[in-house]
């Protein structure tokens, strides 16, 4: 059975889809994204504020990916990319859906569910705490994230985060992150 | 000392830090992938003004959006205020923010608890 990461998606069918990416995530490809996006949700008249409630996940998801992907596996078809990422920008009842996948090495999958897991247990309050406590204690790491991202997200959704770990190979998993960013919260 | 006058980009705000106006701004998007090469030469900036700042500074910031990367280097901009605070100067930060972006209030808020320096939260209303 050949490994296709975008099986996600066929029992997913619901929703318009405005932008649908796979490959390199560098700076360009970010700026063009959200230039897209953007664009879309002007032209469907969004109220500024959900627009850039909508603009603000979108870049965090990006940067997530920019900072933090593992190197593709070596028997993965698409080699080029040291980045390799991929985004899904949908537009659903009552607000907007963002994908992306990306690959994890095994041995980096525990901290992130753990780090996923923690988030979703915790309440809008305390999400806001564990912000303030990352924003004040932790640096900068190498990668240039923050450790902020996923705790962002939540916060500004106000939605748990639905995730998915599917098995490559023993080394590698490619996860996927679901972000549903309605106009109720 | 010179100012640092930085003209905004669609992904970095504008800047300006003027020793000699005591009123700094920084402003528009900041969206930055590596927020800390932008912010750095600022931090360094504000840590050579620490030496003799004028007796009452005022920052402006006005931004439309900031990424989670920013919002660590926005808080070393706001440390280095809080130190020429504690030195018996005055500061002040208005923390701007548009009507209704209840999220840009609360990112004010966050920096507010933490940091040691009155804070201003200004509503833009269009």
């Amino acid at each position: 059975m050949s490994f296709n990461i975008e099986n996600y998606f066929s029992d997913q069918s619901n929703g318009n889809i405005i932008l649908f990416y796979k490959g390199n995530v560098d700076s360009d490809v970010i700026n063009h994204v959200l230039d897209t996006v953007e664009d879309k949700m002007v032209e469907v008249n969004e109220q500024s504020r959900f627009r850039k409630k909508v603009y603000n996940v979108l870049v965090e998801s990006l940067q997530n990916l920019y900072h933090h992907v593992d190197r593709v596996p070596e028997d993965f078809e698409d080699q080029a990319f040291e980045k390799y990422g991929l985004l899904v920008v949908k537009k659903v009842e009552g607000g907007y859906k963002i994908v992306t996948g990306n690959f994890v090495l095994t041995e980096n999958k525990e901290k992130l569910e753990e780090k996923i897991k923690r988030i979703n247990r915790s309440s809008h309050e305390e999400i806001k705490e564990l912000y303030k406590f990352i924003l004040n204690r932790q640096r900068i790491s190498a990668k240039g994230g923050g450790g902020l991202g996923l705790v962002d997200i939540a916060r500004k959704t106000g939605n748990k985060l639905e995730y998915a770990f599917k098995e490559y190979n023993d080394k590698y998993s490619f996860f996927y992150l679901d972000i549903l960013v309605n106009k109720e919260n | 000392m010179e100012p640092i006058i930085i003209e905004g980009t669609p992904k970095t705000p504008t800047v300006k830090f003027d020793s000699t106006e005591g009123v700094f701004e920084i402003k528009g998007r900041s969206i930055p992938e590596n927020s800390v090469e932008f912010y750095k030469p600022l931090v360094d900036w504000l840590d050579s003004y620490k030496e003799s700042p004028l007796t009452k500074t005022v920052v402006n910031i006005r931004l439309e959006y900031f990424n989670t990367s920013s919002s660590k280097c926005i808080l070393d901009v706001l440390k280095k205020l809080e130190a020429i605070h504690k030195a018996k100067n005055e500061v002040e930060v208005n923390w701007y923010y548009e009507e209704d972006d209840e999220d840009m209030l609360e990112a004010g808020e966050d920096y507010e608890s933490i940091i040691r320096v009155p804070f201003k939260m200004i509503e833009i209303v269009e």
